[in-house]
């Protein structure tokens, strides 16, 4: 007898529920009128604010810039962006609120990836769409995230074939203490032991760690061909200024680094890092129509010394596959923009590129560039084809070992 | 052995930036013990300091490193004078309020520095003369090292002598010993405060523009350092310019020892397992003031 009162109070209430959800004249799929409501997710404080405000700024230039052409399916795109403080739970928290309370349609968002591990739950709870620029350390694929930036086979392995390349068969690896770098290093020993290459040493110092003159010291005496660098942030500052006094140049040890892009060269000095290479799919250099109008328009927007990065880019381009897909599948219905993923093309920055449907990956081309005297990058070495998104390495043999 | 002798220039260097930067808090934490949360964002702005006579003014880089000195010394020991004369002083004997306000400040400050200089690093270009090095056997020598290792020990001894032989500096150590007894004795209590706090923030500054050297100059350095300057000012034992110095090579050459064996990660580790043992064995720190004072 309780059980059924309860029954049927439980199903009163989701009747009521119901009914003031029907009446309060939004619709649930998050359009109102002429407007689509998305979310914007960055650390806009704290530690990683520094990278993540850049790719606010180039996710709000294509939201700007979607709109004053007309918009979505004939809806203007309205923002609501909201600060992950560079925190985690901060960046779960933030995206229930986007997903429950805003009726994001989709979210643009996240940086590092703790926090992309930590908002894939509240994702796939809510059956919402996540855009994620970053490139990152694979061995993942979630129906409700879509990556924009580079997986581990579209950067790191070509970069290691372009070492080999070269000749470079010692390598040096140096990273910070968390996830990526870990990975990465993985990746790249299993690498070298299937083709002969031998590695050094492999240090690893605690984020925002800035004394490296033992590290550098010891990479001047032991010579290796060249140095793998998966340091994050701040600590690329002091590595290459002491890299630079304790007198290696990039003519004897070229230093190939995965997380330098322009916007952190500037604040390396271009005198201390110019000559050394990096691993990206894009540059501000990058020779495409698309760029080069993507490039003044940010400028335009955000100012001259405004320079723009992969991520930037890789964010950029998110809203315009999404505007893509939104209207292959003429819905904002994220099972319905998800089934229209597979085959999405666009004339992005770095080249044509294409959506994966398989892995909600981007199918992108591999670039190697060197640093200028500018502070740009000058691409030196680019892959023969677009690489197809491979995030847990199937494709490689020596790689079946790996572990996640 | 022989990593001892390699290591023992990265210890001294690590130490002299510890060194640099633990020497203000000397002065606010350990002489006044005002628990300065702000103190890092004061490097900050030291460092901004020489970023500011570089990109804005266009002072030379090969000598605006040396200009920068004296004006980021007066810089923030005026900011430090006016913090002290405006807030800090009112909230004296509440050390937990303290904290949370200079907190705030600091706060404050950062985010001024990012809508002041904008959230990424700045390029502050050190004097070509000090970009290189020279290797002596097995042994490499920064000269931004040598500099800095330099400017700190010239430091200590210009603390020494204002404390030794000035006639304020001798004040100010009377405060210490026995504030009442020095104020009976017709010396002007306020005055010296706000003096020591000019002072020890004015050495944050010093200690931003030779962390332009060796490290990133962003809204957020001031953060990198000051755990590490507060442990320093606490092993050595408050308002100890003695045990400070000796703190922070101690502190420098154990990392840099342990790093040559293992890893930076397990440096760190060790260092501060062996901190907290020495901290239970001696909670006042290496050195203590001898004071009959009922405090």
């Amino acid at each position: 007898m309780a059980r059924t009162r309860r029954g049927a109070l439980t199903a009163a209430t989701t009747a009521l529920l119901l009914l003031t959800t029907a009446c309060g004249g939004a619709t649930t799929d998050g359009t109102d009128g002429d407007t689509v409501t998305v979310g914007m997710l960055h650390s806009l404080s704290g530690t990683m604010a520094i990278s993540e405000v850049t790719v606010r700024d180039s996710v709000q230039l294509a939201i700007d810039e979607i709109n004053a052409d007309g918009g979505v399916l004939g809806h203007q795109i309205e923002p609501v962006i909201e600060d992950g403080a560079s925190d985690e739970a901060t960046f779960a928290e933030r995206a229930e609120k986007l997903l429950q309370s805003d009726d994001a349609v989709t979210v643009f968002g996240g940086w590092t990836s703790a926090s992309r591990k930590a908002m894939l739950p509240v994702f796939e709870r809510n059956n919402g769409l996540l855009w994620y620029p970053v490139q990152y350390e694979g061995l993942e694929a979630s129906d409700n995230i879509v990556y924009t930036g580079a997986t581990t086979n579209q950067q790191i392995i070509p970069a290691l074939d372009y070492l080999r390349e070269q000749g470079h068969t010692s390598l040096y690896l140096v990273g910070s203490d968390y996830v990526f770098p870990r990975t990465a290093n993985q990746i790249i020993n299993a690498y070298a032991q299937a083709h002969d290459m031998e590695i050094t040493a492999e240090e690893y110092t605690p984020l925002g760690h800035t004394e490296y003159s033992t590290i550098t010291n010891d990479i001047a005496r032991t010579e290796p061909d060249a140095v793998f660098n998966t340091l994050n942030g701040d600590s690329n500052v002091s590595f290459f200024q002491q890299l630079r006094s304790a007198g290696v140049t990039p003519d004897d040890t070229p230093v190939l680094s995965v997380s330098i892009a322009e916007e952190e060269v500037e604040g390396i000095g271009a005198d201390n890092i110019a000559g050394h290479l990096t691993a990206w799919n894009y540059y501000q250099s990058t020779q495409t129509d698309a760029n080069t109008g993507f490039v003044e328009a940010f400028t335009d927007t955000y100012g001259a010394d405004r320079v723009t990065s992969d991520p930037m880019q890789s964010a950029y381009n998110a809203v315009y596959l999404w505007k893509a897909a939104v209207e292959e599948a003429d819905s904002f219905e994220v099972d319905d923009v998800r089934a229209a993923l597979d085959g999405i093309t666009i004339d992005a920055p770095e080249g044509t590129i294409t959506l994966d449907g398989d892995t909600q990956h981007v199918i992108k081309t591999a670039r190697i560039g060197q640093i200028n005297d500018d502070g740009l990058i000058d691409e030196i070495w680019t892959s023969p084809e677009p690489i197809t998104p491979d995030p847990y390495l199937t494709g490689y043999d020596w790689a079946a070992d790996l572990t996640g | 052995m022989d990593a001892l002798i390699t290591q023992l220039p990265v210890g001294l260097a690590i130490g002299a930036v510890l060194l640099l930067a633990a020497l203000g808090l000397n002065f606010t934490f350990g002489q006044m013990g005002v628990i300065n949360m702000a103190h890092g964002e004061f490097i900050m702005i030291g460092a901004y300091t020489a970023y500011v006579l570089h990109a804005w003014i266009g002072v030379n880089p090969a000598y605006s490193l040396i200009v920068a000195l004296p004006v980021a010394f007066a810089v923030t020991g005026t900011l430090g004078w006016l913090l002290e004369l405006g807030l800090i002083r009112h909230f004296y004997g509440r050390p937990l309020d303290t904290l949370l306000l200079t907190f705030g400040i600091g706060m404050i400050l950062q985010q001024a520095a990012r809508d002041t200089f904008g959230a990424p690093n700045v390029d502050v270009p050190a004097p070509p003369w000090l970009t290189e090095g020279i290797t002596l056997g097995d042994i490499r020598i920064h000269y931004a090292r040598l500099f800095i290792l330099t400017l700190a020990l010239t430091a200590v001894a210009a603390i020494a002598y204002y404390l030794n032989r000035s006639r304020q500096g001798r004040q100010m150590r009377a405060v210490i010993h026995n504030r009442d007894l020095a104020a009976v004795t017709g010396i002007n209590t306020r005055r010296v405060d706000a003096t020591t706090f000019f002072i020890g923030s004015g050495l944050a500054g010093i200690a931003g523009v030779a962390l332009t050297l060796t490290g990133p100059t962003g809204p957020t350095l001031g953060t990198n350092y000051i755990v590490d300057a507060f442990l320093v000012v606490v092993i050595g034992g408050l308002g100890q310019l003695r045990g400070t110095v000796i703190a922070a090579f101690a502190l420098g050459m154990l990392n840099a020892t342990v790093e040559a064996w293992t890893d930076a990660s397990l440096a760190k580790l060790i260092a501060f397992t062996a901190i907290v043992a020495l901290l239970q064995a001696r909670p006042q720190g290496l050195f203590t003031v001898k004071t009959r004072a009922l405090t």
